[in-house]
């Protein structure tokens, strides 16, 4: 594998060090495409996709030196594997590059077998990388893997402004009693898949799968404008697609499914939690507890969506809603107005 | 030192590891792009720029190296580390012009041999 060809970019002001590296770079089995100097260079990185770069220094337009300075810039060019291949004079110069985060330094004219050497574990590096991203986007979400590839990963919250939802299938448990396990699995397949994306549609992730419901969160890891319409708009995207989902399973003679859900607004401890090894990225605080408690009174009151004041109040008056006053919650020692979110003011 | 302006053994790597007619290609290309060099070289005294004087030079002592062409490159090297000269002594920039052309005759004969 670590023999297989790669995308090499060679960048270089000099006409005959270009035309002996790329031969040398075609001779080793890779493709290799090149720039005459740093900003033709960064406009090829952006606009295509490379494995590793062969960086020379001293160019007039955009040096290496900037050109590594620009790579570190941009996450999704960070971690291409840059080898300056230079005839620089000075070790303060070598130094400055490998500090720049340049993964090698081969002294011009090149070496053949150096060459092959750090061009084949520079490729290695970049799979490994490549593979390591993969990976994170399967198992968080995208805004999760942007955070942790943008901040790094540390255990630890920060606080933070969000709303908070939690969904849940009413009666999931009797539901399921009359299904097979294949199709229990199925269904709750149906339905994940159709409420991440009214999540993932309104800047929301998923942060929590609970058995037959889930946790959003809507202004973290990254900010949005209004956390509580997007959330309330996700909510109602939840209970179109169910109505969707219902239609189908109706004409097939299925039962149809009830979701509950709860929004709730304000300051949340945001972060990841776990061990080193192990961890997830979550939210805790009361408006966590209010969002939870407000989804198992949709039950009581009959409602599809709850929400607390302070989300209420982020509407703006865009949606109709019934207020049920001086509603006591476990956990909260006064008694609130919850409201009940129906659909969009029609104006 | 020897008085050959070529390296032999340095051009016939070159050669071995790339190819007759590739090194033959590569060598032309470095006659058609020296003289500009000198030119940039010489261009860059005169408006004081340093950078572009280092630039010139370093280029040429780079394309030097790859032909084995030791004496231009070691010439090459001490202009890049040098210091900008006035702007009307162009003395470091006549030697490295004369030094480019004995390498340059000497690299045709040996892609035309």
């Amino acid at each position: 594998m670590a023999d297989g060809p790669g995308r090499l970019l060679i960048v270089d002001d000099n006409k005959v060090n270009r035309l002996l590296l790329s031969r040398n770079a075609e001779l080793l089995g890779h493709d290799a495409s090149v720039a005459e100097n740093g900003r033709i260079a960064m406009q090829m990185l952006e606009r295509e996709s490379f494995d590793l770069v062969l960086l020379d220094i001293e160019m007039p337009e955009m040096d290496g030196f900037q050109v590594l300075e620009a790579l570190k810039e941009q996450p999704r060019l960070r971690d291409i594997p840059v080898i300056v291949t230079s005839s620089v004079e000075g070790l303060d110069n070598i130094v400055r590059c490998i500090e720049l985060g340049a993964e090698d330094y081969l002294p011009k004219p090149v070496n053949r077998t150096l060459l092959r050497a750090r061009v084949s574990s520079g490729l290695e590096k970049k799979r490994l990388r490549d593979e390591q991203k993969r990976l994170l986007e399967r198992f968080a979400t995208t805004e999760v893997a942007q955070d942790l590839e943008e901040s790094g990963f540390a255990i630890g919250g920060k606080r933070t402004h969000a709303s908070v939802l939690f969904c849940d299938i009413r009666d999931f448990t009797s539901l399921s009693e009359h299904l097979d396990p294949e199709a229990t699995i199925d269904l709750l397949n149906s339905f994940y898949s159709s409420m991440f994306e009214a999540v993932t549609r309104n800047n929301g992730i998923v942060s929590l799968m609970l058995g037959d419901g889930l946790m959003a969160l809507f202004g973290v890891p990254q900010p949005i404008e209004n956390t509580a319409q997007s959330a309330v708009s996700a909510a109602q995207d939840m209970h179109n697609m169910i109505d969707e989902l219902n239609a189908e399973r109706a004409q097939g003679g299925a039962a149809g499914l009830r979701i509950g859900v709860g929004i709730a607004t304000g300051a949340v401890v945001a972060g990841y939690a776990g061990t080193d090894n192990r961890a997830t990225y979550t939210c805790i605080g009361s408006t966590v507890n209010l969002a939870a408690r407000l989804e198992a009174e949709t039950k009581p009151t009959g409602s599809a969506t709850l929400v607390d004041q302070k989300t209420l109040d982020l509407l703006d008056g865009e949606f109709t809603y019934r207020t049920y006053s001086g509603i006591e919650l476990k956990g909260f020692s006064e008694a609130l107005n919850i409201h009940a979110v129906a659909g969009k003011v029609h104006s | 030192m020897t008085d050959m302006p070529i390296d032999l053994d340095v051009y016939n790597e070159l050669k071995d590891a790339t190819g007759d007619d590739f090194a033959a290609e590569l060598v032309s290309t470095f006659l058609e792009e020296a003289p500009g060099m000198i030119e940039s070289l010489k261009e860059a005294v005169g408006v004081s720029d340093a950078d572009g004087y280092r630039r010139a030079a370093h280029s040429i002592k780079s394309n030097a190296n790859t032909f084995g062409a030791t004496t231009l490159a070691e010439l090459a090297k001490a202009v890049e580390l040098g210091d900008l000269p006035a702007s009307d002594d162009l003395s470091d920039a006549v030697r490295l012009e004369a030094a480019l052309d004995e390498a340059a005759s000497a690299l045709q004969a040996l892609i035309d041999g």
